[in-house]
Protein backbone atom coordinates (compact mmCIF):
# COMPACT_ATOMS: atom_id res chain seq x y z
CA UNK A 1 0.00 0.00 0.00
CA UNK A 2 1.46 3.44 -1.03
CA UNK A 3 1.17 6.23 1.53
CA UNK A 4 1.98 9.97 0.07
CA UNK A 5 -1.25 12.60 -0.47
CA UNK A 6 -3.79 10.01 0.64
CA UNK A 7 -4.34 6.22 1.64
CA UNK A 8 -3.33 5.62 -2.01
CA UNK A 9 -4.04 2.41 -4.16
CA UNK A 10 -6.17 0.60 -1.83
CA UNK A 11 -7.66 -3.07 -2.74
CA UNK A 12 -10.89 -4.35 -1.31
CA UNK A 13 -10.49 -7.47 0.72
CA UNK A 14 -12.53 -10.25 1.68
CA UNK A 15 -13.04 -12.37 4.87
CA UNK A 16 -15.31 -15.49 4.90
CA UNK A 17 -16.52 -17.43 8.11
CA UNK A 18 -18.77 -20.43 8.69
CA UNK A 19 -21.59 -18.71 10.89
CA UNK A 20 -22.75 -16.01 12.86
CA UNK A 21 -25.15 -16.60 15.50
CA UNK A 22 -27.75 -13.67 14.83
CA UNK A 23 -29.68 -11.63 17.41
CA UNK A 24 -33.43 -13.02 16.27
CA UNK A 25 -32.25 -16.82 16.73
CA UNK A 26 -30.51 -19.18 14.61
CA UNK A 27 -27.55 -19.17 13.05
CA UNK A 28 -26.66 -17.85 9.47
CA UNK A 29 -23.67 -18.73 7.11
CA UNK A 30 -21.30 -18.94 5.37
CA UNK A 31 -20.76 -14.96 5.76
CA UNK A 32 -18.59 -12.87 3.89
CA UNK A 33 -17.32 -9.46 4.93
CA UNK A 34 -15.66 -6.81 2.06
CA UNK A 35 -12.96 -4.77 3.76
CA UNK A 36 -10.34 -2.43 3.34
CA UNK A 37 -6.96 -1.20 5.46
CA UNK A 38 -5.14 1.89 5.37
CA UNK A 39 -2.45 2.49 7.21
CA UNK A 40 0.16 -0.28 9.55
CA UNK A 41 -1.36 -2.31 12.45
CA UNK A 42 1.61 -2.06 14.97
CA UNK A 43 3.46 -4.85 16.80
CA UNK A 44 1.33 -4.26 20.21
CA UNK A 45 -2.12 -4.62 18.06
CA UNK A 46 -2.90 -1.14 19.77
CA UNK A 47 -3.43 1.10 17.14
CA UNK A 48 -6.74 -0.52 15.18
CA UNK A 49 -9.71 1.66 14.46
CA UNK A 50 -12.55 0.89 13.24
CA UNK A 51 -15.06 2.69 11.13
CA UNK A 52 -18.44 2.06 10.59
CA UNK A 53 -20.31 3.28 7.43
CA UNK A 54 -23.66 4.49 7.11
CA UNK A 55 -26.98 3.20 5.14
CA UNK A 56 -25.80 3.36 1.69
CA UNK A 57 -22.00 3.10 2.22
CA UNK A 58 -19.27 0.60 1.96
CA UNK A 59 -15.65 -0.61 3.02
CA UNK A 60 -14.41 1.69 0.34
CA UNK A 61 -13.66 4.61 2.83
CA UNK A 62 -10.24 6.38 1.60
CA UNK A 63 -7.67 5.90 -0.94
CA UNK A 64 -8.56 5.04 -4.59
CA UNK A 65 -9.35 2.08 -6.43
CA UNK A 66 -7.10 0.81 -9.34
CA UNK A 67 -8.49 3.39 -12.39
CA UNK A 68 -10.73 5.45 -10.12
CA UNK A 69 -11.43 8.98 -10.27
CA UNK A 70 -12.88 9.44 -7.15
CA UNK A 71 -11.72 8.48 -3.59
CA UNK A 72 -13.29 6.57 -0.89
CA UNK A 73 -16.38 8.14 0.96
CA UNK A 74 -14.31 9.49 4.13
CA UNK A 75 -11.21 10.21 2.56
CA UNK A 76 -11.23 13.64 3.55
CA UNK A 77 -10.66 12.01 6.97
CA UNK A 78 -8.57 8.55 6.46
CA UNK A 79 -4.96 9.25 5.40
CA UNK A 80 -1.79 10.58 5.92
CA UNK A 81 -1.61 13.29 8.49
CA UNK A 82 -5.40 13.29 8.14
CA UNK A 83 -7.57 12.84 11.25
CA UNK A 84 -7.50 9.34 11.00
CA UNK A 85 -3.92 9.69 10.33
CA UNK A 86 -2.29 5.89 8.57
CA UNK A 87 1.21 6.95 9.67
CA UNK A 88 0.03 6.56 13.27
CA UNK A 89 -3.24 4.48 13.36
CA UNK A 90 -4.48 0.96 11.32
CA UNK A 91 -8.05 1.51 9.95
CA UNK A 92 -10.48 -0.88 9.44
CA UNK A 93 -13.74 -0.31 7.16
CA UNK A 94 -15.71 -3.21 6.57
CA UNK A 95 -19.35 -3.52 4.41
CA UNK A 96 -22.26 -4.49 6.51
CA UNK A 97 -23.88 -7.61 7.14
CA UNK A 98 -27.09 -7.38 4.52
CA UNK A 99 -25.18 -4.78 1.78
CA UNK A 100 -24.56 -5.29 -1.10
CA UNK A 101 -20.96 -3.79 -2.10
CA UNK A 102 -19.20 -7.07 -1.68
CA UNK A 103 -20.38 -8.64 2.05
CA UNK A 104 -23.50 -11.53 2.54
CA UNK A 105 -26.90 -9.70 1.48
CA UNK A 106 -29.98 -10.54 0.27
CA UNK A 107 -28.28 -10.05 -3.58
CA UNK A 108 -25.86 -13.08 -2.13
CA UNK A 109 -26.37 -16.32 -3.66
CA UNK A 110 -28.24 -18.77 -1.05
CA UNK A 111 -26.42 -22.22 -0.97
CA UNK A 112 -29.27 -23.95 -0.34
CA UNK A 113 -31.07 -23.06 -3.45
CA UNK A 114 -28.31 -21.51 -5.65
CA UNK A 115 -30.28 -18.51 -6.22
CA UNK A 116 -29.80 -14.97 -4.50
CA UNK A 117 -31.50 -14.61 -0.90
CA UNK A 118 -34.08 -12.24 -1.74
CA UNK A 119 -36.49 -12.36 0.95
CA UNK A 120 -35.11 -15.41 2.12
CA UNK A 121 -32.20 -13.45 3.70
CA UNK A 122 -32.62 -13.49 7.78
CA UNK A 123 -34.10 -10.31 9.08
CA UNK A 124 -30.87 -8.77 10.59
CA UNK A 125 -29.69 -6.05 13.08
CA UNK A 126 -27.03 -3.59 13.85
CA UNK A 127 -25.96 -6.02 16.56
CA UNK A 128 -25.93 -8.94 14.10
CA UNK A 129 -23.47 -6.09 11.28
CA UNK A 130 -20.81 -5.68 14.70
CA UNK A 131 -21.29 -9.10 15.54
CA UNK A 132 -19.47 -9.85 12.01
CA UNK A 133 -17.38 -7.25 12.21
CA UNK A 134 -15.82 -8.53 15.81
CA UNK A 135 -15.31 -11.63 13.59
CA UNK A 136 -13.12 -9.65 11.42
CA UNK A 137 -11.44 -7.52 14.07
CA UNK A 138 -10.80 -10.86 15.98
CA UNK A 139 -9.05 -12.15 12.72
CA UNK A 140 -6.41 -9.56 12.66
CA UNK A 141 -5.62 -10.61 16.41
CA UNK A 142 -6.75 -7.14 17.66
CA UNK A 143 -7.71 -7.44 21.60
CA UNK A 144 -9.02 -4.05 21.83
CA UNK A 145 -9.62 -1.33 19.12
CA UNK A 146 -8.16 2.18 20.21
CA UNK A 147 -11.28 3.19 18.68
CA UNK A 148 -14.91 3.20 16.73
CA UNK A 149 -16.21 5.60 15.11
CA UNK A 150 -19.31 6.19 12.43
CA UNK A 151 -21.70 8.75 11.32
CA UNK A 152 -25.82 8.09 11.34
CA UNK A 153 -26.53 4.07 10.89
CA UNK A 154 -22.23 4.04 11.89
CA UNK A 155 -23.04 5.53 14.94
CA UNK A 156 -25.85 2.86 15.86
CA UNK A 157 -23.07 0.44 15.35
CA UNK A 158 -20.48 2.22 17.20
CA UNK A 159 -22.94 2.18 20.61
CA UNK A 160 -23.84 -1.19 19.63
CA UNK A 161 -20.09 -2.24 20.27
CA UNK A 162 -19.70 -0.09 23.46
CA UNK A 163 -22.56 -1.68 24.91
CA UNK A 164 -22.33 -5.22 23.60
CA UNK A 165 -18.19 -5.89 23.56
CA UNK A 166 -17.48 -2.76 26.14
CA UNK A 167 -14.01 -4.04 26.73
CA UNK A 168 -13.31 -4.31 23.18
CA UNK A 169 -13.07 -0.61 22.45
CA UNK A 170 -11.21 2.41 24.17
CA UNK A 171 -12.80 4.84 22.71
CA UNK A 172 -16.00 5.46 20.75
CA UNK A 173 -16.75 8.22 18.39
CA UNK A 174 -20.39 8.30 17.60
CA UNK A 175 -21.39 11.12 14.92
CA UNK A 176 -25.08 12.87 13.96
CA UNK A 177 -26.62 9.41 15.18
CA UNK A 178 -29.47 8.19 17.93
CA UNK A 179 -29.57 4.53 20.44
CA UNK A 180 -32.93 4.76 18.77
CA UNK A 181 -35.17 5.86 15.86
CA UNK A 182 -37.72 8.10 16.48
CA UNK A 183 -41.20 7.73 14.94
CA UNK A 184 -40.30 10.49 12.45
CA UNK A 185 -37.29 8.69 11.52
CA UNK A 186 -39.17 5.51 11.27
CA UNK A 187 -41.36 6.67 9.16
CA UNK A 188 -39.37 8.23 6.57
CA UNK A 189 -37.70 4.46 6.76
CA UNK A 190 -40.80 3.13 5.96
CA UNK A 191 -42.15 5.35 3.16
CA UNK A 192 -38.73 4.39 1.34
CA UNK A 193 -39.02 0.25 1.67
CA UNK A 194 -43.24 1.07 0.76
CA UNK A 195 -41.31 2.91 -2.68
CA UNK A 196 -39.59 -0.31 -3.64
CA UNK A 197 -42.47 -2.40 -2.94
CA UNK A 198 -44.66 -0.49 -4.56
CA UNK A 199 -42.64 -1.09 -7.80
CA UNK A 200 -44.03 -3.30 -10.11
CA UNK A 201 -40.56 -5.19 -10.87
CA UNK A 202 -39.88 -5.53 -7.32
CA UNK A 203 -41.71 -9.09 -7.21
CA UNK A 204 -41.40 -9.75 -3.60
CA UNK A 205 -37.41 -9.33 -4.06
CA UNK A 206 -37.37 -11.81 -6.94
CA UNK A 207 -36.12 -9.60 -9.57
CA UNK A 208 -32.47 -10.72 -9.79
CA UNK A 209 -31.66 -11.45 -13.43
CA UNK A 210 -34.71 -9.51 -14.39
CA UNK A 211 -35.86 -6.19 -14.50
CA UNK A 212 -34.89 -4.02 -11.09
CA UNK A 213 -37.31 -2.01 -9.13
CA UNK A 214 -35.04 0.78 -10.34
CA UNK A 215 -38.42 3.37 -9.72
CA UNK A 216 -38.87 2.35 -6.20
CA UNK A 217 -35.49 2.41 -5.74
CA UNK A 218 -34.50 5.94 -7.05
CA UNK A 219 -37.33 7.43 -4.95
CA UNK A 220 -36.61 6.21 -1.99
CA UNK A 221 -33.49 7.30 -2.46
CA UNK A 222 -35.22 10.95 -3.33
CA UNK A 223 -36.48 11.02 -0.46
CA UNK A 224 -33.61 10.07 1.59
CA UNK A 225 -31.40 12.53 0.01
CA UNK A 226 -34.49 15.45 0.92
CA UNK A 227 -33.59 14.15 4.20
CA UNK A 228 -30.05 14.56 4.45
CA UNK A 229 -30.00 18.64 3.87
CA UNK A 230 -31.77 21.24 5.16
CA UNK A 231 -33.78 23.98 4.61
CA UNK A 232 -30.76 26.45 3.89
CA UNK A 233 -28.13 23.91 2.38
CA UNK A 234 -30.97 23.25 -0.50
CA UNK A 235 -31.96 27.03 -0.70
CA UNK A 236 -27.51 28.10 -1.05
CA UNK A 237 -26.99 24.71 -3.14
CA UNK A 238 -30.15 25.35 -5.71
CA UNK A 239 -32.47 28.44 -4.80
CA UNK A 240 -35.00 28.04 -7.58
CA UNK A 241 -32.75 28.29 -10.33
CA UNK A 242 -33.78 26.42 -13.29
CA UNK A 243 -32.25 23.88 -15.38
CA UNK A 244 -33.30 25.54 -18.66
CA UNK A 245 -34.19 28.53 -19.37
CA UNK A 246 -37.09 27.10 -21.41
CA UNK A 247 -39.71 26.22 -18.75
CA UNK A 248 -41.18 22.68 -20.37
CA UNK A 249 -44.38 22.66 -18.53
CA UNK A 250 -43.97 19.08 -18.88
CA UNK A 251 -43.85 16.36 -15.59
CA UNK A 252 -41.23 14.06 -16.46
CA UNK A 253 -38.60 16.55 -16.56
CA UNK A 254 -36.48 18.21 -14.27
CA UNK A 255 -37.02 21.81 -14.16
CA UNK A 256 -35.61 23.00 -11.30
CA UNK A 257 -32.03 22.47 -9.99
CA UNK A 258 -33.51 20.65 -7.19
CA UNK A 259 -35.44 18.29 -9.11
CA UNK A 260 -32.14 17.61 -11.40
CA UNK A 261 -30.19 17.07 -8.27
CA UNK A 262 -32.48 14.25 -7.13
CA UNK A 263 -33.25 12.78 -10.24
CA UNK A 264 -29.66 12.61 -11.00
CA UNK A 265 -28.83 10.69 -7.66
CA UNK A 266 -31.78 8.68 -7.40
CA UNK A 267 -30.59 6.94 -11.02
CA UNK A 268 -27.85 7.02 -9.74
CA UNK A 269 -27.93 5.12 -6.54
CA UNK A 270 -29.98 2.22 -8.94
CA UNK A 271 -26.38 1.33 -10.74
CA UNK A 272 -24.80 0.56 -7.07
CA UNK A 273 -27.32 -0.40 -4.48
CA UNK A 274 -29.44 -3.47 -3.89
CA UNK A 275 -33.12 -2.47 -3.21
CA UNK A 276 -33.38 -5.77 -1.06
CA UNK A 277 -30.77 -4.10 0.75
CA UNK A 278 -32.16 -1.21 1.49
CA UNK A 279 -35.38 -2.94 2.87
CA UNK A 280 -32.89 -4.98 5.39
CA UNK A 281 -30.81 -2.20 6.42
CA UNK A 282 -33.18 0.08 7.07
CA UNK A 283 -35.24 -2.46 9.05
CA UNK A 284 -31.91 -3.12 10.88
CA UNK A 285 -32.02 0.76 12.14
CA UNK A 286 -35.83 0.86 12.51
CA UNK A 287 -35.36 -1.64 14.96
CA UNK A 288 -32.41 -0.96 16.50
CA UNK A 289 -32.26 0.08 20.45
CA UNK A 290 -29.33 0.63 22.22
CA UNK A 291 -30.96 0.81 25.70
CA UNK A 292 -33.25 -2.67 24.93
CA UNK A 293 -36.02 -1.21 26.00
CA UNK A 294 -34.79 -0.18 29.45
CA UNK A 295 -32.72 2.98 30.33
CA UNK A 296 -30.08 3.96 28.26
CA UNK A 297 -27.91 4.85 30.91
CA UNK A 298 -28.07 1.13 32.30
CA UNK A 299 -26.15 -0.05 28.95
CA UNK A 300 -23.37 2.32 29.76
CA UNK A 301 -22.78 0.91 33.41
CA UNK A 302 -19.51 0.56 34.17
CA UNK A 303 -17.86 1.38 31.12
CA UNK A 304 -14.44 2.42 30.74
CA UNK A 305 -13.98 3.41 27.24
CA UNK A 306 -14.23 7.54 26.35
CA UNK A 307 -16.74 8.69 23.91
CA UNK A 308 -16.58 11.83 21.70
CA UNK A 309 -20.14 13.09 20.59
CA UNK A 310 -20.86 14.72 17.64
CA UNK A 311 -24.17 16.50 16.51
CA UNK A 312 -25.13 19.28 13.72
CA UNK A 313 -27.40 22.26 14.90
CA UNK A 314 -29.02 22.05 11.07
CA UNK A 315 -29.46 18.21 11.34
CA UNK A 316 -32.84 17.41 11.31
CA UNK A 317 -32.99 13.42 10.78
CA UNK A 318 -30.95 13.11 13.48
CA UNK A 319 -31.19 16.37 15.65
CA UNK A 320 -29.27 17.14 18.19
CA UNK A 321 -31.53 16.36 21.13
CA UNK A 322 -30.94 12.59 19.92
CA UNK A 323 -26.96 12.98 20.73
CA UNK A 324 -27.74 15.09 24.04
CA UNK A 325 -29.80 11.56 24.91
CA UNK A 326 -26.56 9.79 24.69
CA UNK A 327 -24.16 12.51 26.81
CA UNK A 328 -27.09 12.42 29.21
CA UNK A 329 -27.13 8.71 30.08
CA UNK A 330 -22.53 8.90 29.55
CA UNK A 331 -23.67 11.16 32.85
CA UNK A 332 -25.36 9.92 34.36
CA UNK A 333 -23.51 6.40 34.28
CA UNK A 334 -20.02 8.03 35.01
CA UNK A 335 -18.67 7.33 31.66
CA UNK A 336 -15.80 10.11 30.81
CA UNK A 337 -17.43 12.08 27.59
CA UNK A 338 -17.16 14.97 25.31
CA UNK A 339 -19.55 16.52 23.13
CA UNK A 340 -20.07 18.88 20.26
CA UNK A 341 -22.98 20.73 18.43
CA UNK A 342 -20.89 21.66 15.15
CA UNK A 343 -23.12 24.98 13.76
CA UNK A 344 -23.19 23.80 10.24
CA UNK A 345 -26.02 24.59 8.03
CA UNK A 346 -25.70 21.22 6.15
CA UNK A 347 -28.14 19.24 7.49
CA UNK A 348 -27.47 15.42 8.16
CA UNK A 349 -24.79 15.42 5.61
CA UNK A 350 -22.89 17.66 7.27
CA UNK A 351 -21.01 14.78 9.12
CA UNK A 352 -19.74 14.01 5.57
CA UNK A 353 -18.77 17.60 5.00
CA UNK A 354 -17.94 19.39 7.71
CA UNK A 355 -14.58 17.61 7.85
CA UNK A 356 -12.28 20.35 9.26
CA UNK A 357 -14.38 20.28 12.27
CA UNK A 358 -14.47 16.51 12.81
CA UNK A 359 -10.59 16.79 11.99
CA UNK A 360 -9.65 19.34 15.00
CA UNK A 361 -12.04 16.94 17.29
CA UNK A 362 -11.32 13.29 16.65
CA UNK A 363 -7.60 14.02 15.84
CA UNK A 364 -6.99 15.04 19.21
CA UNK A 365 -9.43 13.15 21.12
CA UNK A 366 -7.58 10.23 19.24
CA UNK A 367 -3.91 11.36 19.86
CA UNK A 368 -5.19 11.20 23.95
CA UNK A 369 -6.61 8.07 23.38
CA UNK A 370 -3.08 6.54 21.63
CA UNK A 371 -1.35 8.56 24.65
CA UNK A 372 -2.81 5.91 27.32
CA UNK A 373 -1.57 3.02 25.45
CA UNK A 374 1.88 3.71 24.20
CA UNK B 1 4.85 26.00 32.68
CA UNK B 2 5.53 27.16 36.11
CA UNK B 3 2.85 27.46 38.97
CA UNK B 4 5.02 30.81 39.17
CA UNK B 5 2.94 32.84 35.95
CA UNK B 6 -0.38 31.44 37.26
CA UNK B 7 -3.62 33.48 37.78
CA UNK B 8 -4.04 34.09 41.30
CA UNK B 9 -7.70 32.35 41.45
CA UNK B 10 -6.21 29.42 39.46
CA UNK B 11 -3.37 28.95 41.72
CA UNK B 12 -5.93 29.01 45.18
CA UNK B 13 -7.91 26.42 43.54
CA UNK B 14 -4.75 24.30 42.49
CA UNK B 15 -4.15 24.70 46.31
CA UNK B 16 -7.33 23.42 47.27
CA UNK B 17 -8.23 20.44 44.92
CA UNK B 18 -7.43 17.05 46.67
CA UNK B 19 -5.17 14.52 44.77
CA UNK B 20 -6.70 12.23 42.47
CA UNK B 21 -10.13 13.87 43.12
CA UNK B 22 -12.71 14.40 39.95
CA UNK B 23 -13.47 17.48 39.36
CA UNK B 24 -16.73 19.41 37.47
CA UNK B 25 -15.96 22.35 35.96
CA UNK B 26 -18.86 24.56 34.96
CA UNK B 27 -18.18 27.05 32.23
CA UNK B 28 -14.56 25.93 31.65
CA UNK B 29 -13.78 28.15 28.87
CA UNK B 30 -10.77 26.78 27.14
CA UNK B 31 -9.95 24.70 29.79
CA UNK B 32 -7.03 26.37 31.34
CA UNK B 33 -7.88 25.58 35.15
CA UNK B 34 -9.26 21.88 33.79
CA UNK B 35 -5.75 21.11 32.29
CA UNK B 36 -3.78 22.14 34.78
CA UNK B 37 -5.68 20.22 38.07
CA UNK B 38 -5.28 17.33 35.33
CA UNK B 39 -1.34 17.71 34.96
CA UNK B 40 -1.01 19.11 39.05
CA UNK B 41 -3.04 17.12 40.68
CA UNK B 42 -4.16 13.91 38.14
CA UNK B 43 -7.75 14.56 39.05
CA UNK B 44 -10.31 13.25 36.78
CA UNK B 45 -11.69 16.34 35.17
CA UNK B 46 -14.88 17.17 33.04
CA UNK B 47 -16.04 20.29 32.08
CA UNK B 48 -18.82 22.07 30.21
CA UNK B 49 -18.81 24.65 28.49
CA UNK B 50 -21.69 27.08 25.99
CA UNK B 51 -19.00 28.16 23.30
CA UNK B 52 -18.26 25.70 20.47
CA UNK B 53 -14.72 27.52 19.59
CA UNK B 54 -13.67 26.62 23.06
CA UNK B 55 -14.86 22.82 23.34
CA UNK B 56 -12.28 22.41 20.36
CA UNK B 57 -9.49 23.94 22.64
CA UNK B 58 -10.35 21.72 25.10
CA UNK B 59 -10.40 18.13 22.95
CA UNK B 60 -6.94 20.07 21.92
CA UNK B 61 -5.66 19.67 25.61
CA UNK B 62 -6.94 16.18 26.07
CA UNK B 63 -10.03 17.37 28.01
CA UNK B 64 -13.39 15.41 28.44
CA UNK B 65 -15.84 18.73 27.41
CA UNK B 66 -19.84 18.75 26.89
CA UNK B 67 -20.87 21.33 24.75
CA UNK B 68 -23.98 23.22 26.82
CA UNK B 69 -25.07 25.45 29.25
CA UNK B 70 -24.52 25.35 32.65
CA UNK B 71 -27.82 26.54 33.79
CA UNK B 72 -29.23 22.78 32.17
CA UNK B 73 -25.94 20.80 31.99
CA UNK B 74 -25.97 19.98 36.68
CA UNK B 75 -29.14 18.44 36.61
CA UNK B 76 -28.23 15.35 34.64
CA UNK B 77 -25.54 14.00 37.12
CA UNK B 78 -26.15 11.91 40.20
CA UNK B 79 -25.74 12.95 44.00
CA UNK B 80 -21.88 13.48 44.73
CA UNK B 81 -20.61 12.55 41.44
CA UNK B 82 -17.67 14.41 41.84
CA UNK B 83 -15.76 15.85 44.85
CA UNK B 84 -15.39 19.11 43.34
CA UNK B 85 -17.91 21.04 41.23
CA UNK B 86 -16.13 24.11 39.96
CA UNK B 87 -18.05 27.43 39.06
CA UNK B 88 -15.29 29.76 38.80
CA UNK B 89 -16.17 33.25 37.07
CA UNK B 90 -19.16 31.42 35.98
CA UNK B 91 -21.20 31.75 38.38
CA UNK B 92 -21.83 35.76 38.14
CA UNK B 93 -23.45 34.47 34.46
CA UNK B 94 -25.97 31.86 34.97
CA UNK B 95 -29.43 32.37 34.55
CA UNK B 96 -31.09 30.69 37.54
CA UNK B 97 -28.18 30.65 40.28
CA UNK B 98 -30.35 29.63 42.82
CA UNK B 99 -30.78 26.29 40.86
CA UNK B 100 -27.37 26.49 40.04
CA UNK B 101 -25.85 26.33 43.78
CA UNK B 102 -28.08 24.00 44.79
CA UNK B 103 -27.77 21.37 42.29
CA UNK B 104 -23.80 21.82 42.61
CA UNK B 105 -23.97 21.06 46.05
CA UNK B 106 -25.84 18.39 45.21
CA UNK B 107 -23.57 16.64 42.39
CA UNK B 108 -20.41 17.86 43.92
CA UNK B 109 -19.20 17.25 47.50
CA UNK B 110 -17.57 20.50 47.72
CA UNK B 111 -17.97 23.34 45.40
CA UNK B 112 -15.63 25.94 44.47
CA UNK B 113 -16.82 29.31 43.59
CA UNK B 114 -15.01 32.37 42.22
CA UNK B 115 -16.38 35.59 41.25
CA UNK B 116 -15.58 39.11 40.73
CA UNK B 117 -16.23 41.38 43.70
CA UNK B 118 -18.64 43.93 42.98
CA UNK B 119 -18.05 45.84 45.93
CA UNK B 120 -14.41 46.50 45.31
CA UNK B 121 -13.00 49.95 46.13
CA UNK B 122 -12.21 50.52 41.70
CA UNK B 123 -16.03 50.05 41.48
CA UNK B 124 -17.28 51.64 44.34
CA UNK B 125 -14.97 54.94 43.03
CA UNK B 126 -16.77 54.97 39.79
CA UNK B 127 -20.25 54.36 40.82
CA UNK B 128 -19.36 57.35 43.58
CA UNK B 129 -17.37 59.91 41.70
CA UNK B 130 -18.22 59.50 38.25
CA UNK B 131 -21.74 57.95 38.40
CA UNK B 132 -21.00 55.37 35.82
CA UNK B 133 -21.35 51.18 35.86
CA UNK B 134 -18.13 50.29 37.01
CA UNK B 135 -15.80 48.65 34.17
CA UNK B 136 -12.53 47.30 36.25
CA UNK B 137 -9.55 44.54 35.61
CA UNK B 138 -12.54 42.16 36.93
CA UNK B 139 -15.49 43.27 35.65
CA UNK B 140 -14.28 44.21 32.09
CA UNK B 141 -17.64 44.86 30.43
CA UNK B 142 -19.64 47.69 29.56
CA UNK B 143 -23.19 47.60 30.69
CA UNK B 144 -24.64 47.27 27.58
CA UNK B 145 -22.42 44.02 26.40
CA UNK B 146 -21.51 42.21 29.40
CA UNK B 147 -22.58 38.46 29.91
CA UNK B 148 -22.91 38.72 33.87
CA UNK B 149 -26.30 38.98 34.86
CA UNK B 150 -25.61 38.89 38.86
CA UNK B 151 -24.13 41.34 40.43
CA UNK B 152 -22.45 40.27 43.86
CA UNK B 153 -19.85 41.45 46.63
CA UNK B 154 -18.42 39.51 48.98
CA UNK B 155 -20.45 40.24 51.89
CA UNK B 156 -22.94 39.23 49.82
CA UNK B 157 -21.98 35.51 48.76
CA UNK B 158 -21.31 35.11 52.93
CA UNK B 159 -24.71 36.33 53.76
CA UNK B 160 -26.23 34.29 51.31
CA UNK B 161 -24.79 31.12 52.57
CA UNK B 162 -25.52 32.08 56.32
CA UNK B 163 -28.75 32.30 55.70
CA UNK B 164 -28.95 28.54 54.07
CA UNK B 165 -27.51 25.18 55.35
CA UNK B 166 -24.11 26.27 52.88
CA UNK B 167 -21.34 25.65 55.57
CA UNK B 168 -18.13 28.03 54.14
CA UNK B 169 -14.78 25.63 54.30
CA UNK B 170 -12.18 28.28 53.06
CA UNK B 171 -11.93 31.50 52.00
CA UNK B 172 -9.08 33.30 49.81
CA UNK B 173 -9.69 37.11 49.01
CA UNK B 174 -7.69 37.97 45.73
CA UNK B 175 -6.45 41.60 45.11
CA UNK B 176 -4.34 42.28 41.96
CA UNK B 177 -0.79 41.12 42.93
CA UNK B 178 -1.59 39.45 46.51
CA UNK B 179 -4.20 37.82 48.99
CA UNK B 180 -6.27 40.88 50.49
CA UNK B 181 -6.38 40.12 54.59
CA UNK B 182 -8.00 43.98 55.06
CA UNK B 183 -11.77 44.73 54.30
CA UNK B 184 -11.60 42.36 52.00
CA UNK B 185 -15.58 43.70 50.71
CA UNK B 186 -13.43 46.52 49.92
CA UNK B 187 -9.85 45.91 49.08
CA UNK B 188 -10.22 41.83 46.97
CA UNK B 189 -10.95 41.98 43.56
CA UNK B 190 -12.06 38.43 43.41
CA UNK B 191 -13.66 36.34 46.29
CA UNK B 192 -12.98 32.35 46.24
CA UNK B 193 -14.88 29.96 48.55
CA UNK B 194 -15.07 26.36 49.08
CA UNK B 195 -18.70 25.39 50.36
CA UNK B 196 -20.08 22.23 51.18
CA UNK B 197 -23.96 21.28 52.03
CA UNK B 198 -24.45 21.89 55.93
Amino acid sequence: MTESCCAGNVETGYFTFDSVKLENGGNFGPVTLAYETYGRLNKERSNAVLILHALSGDAHAAGFHKGDKKPGWWDAMIGPGKAFDTGKYFVICSNVLGGCQGSTGPASVNPATRKPFGLDFPLITIDDMVRCQKKLVDSFGIERLLCVCGGSMGGMQVLSWLTRYPERVRGAIPIATCFKHSPQQIAFNEVGRQAIMADPHWNEGKYYGGSLPARGLALARMIGHITYMSDVSMAKKFGRERKDVAQTFAFNAADFEVEGYLHYHGDNFVKRFDANSYLYITKAMDNFDASRGKDFHDALAGIKARLLVVAFKSDWLYPSYQSKEIVKACKFSGVETSYCEVDSNYGHDAFLLETREETRLISHFLKKLHSEVS
Amino acid sequence: MGTDILKSDHRKILEIVAPGSSVLDLGCGSGELLALLVREKKVRGQGIEIDEKAIYDCVERGLNVLHGDIDTGLSEYRDGAFDYVILNQSLQQVEHLERVLTDSLRVGRKVIVGFPNFAHVGSRAQLFFRGISPVTPSLPYTWYETPNRHFLSISDFITYCNARPIRIEKRAYLGARADVHFFPNVFARTGLFLISKK
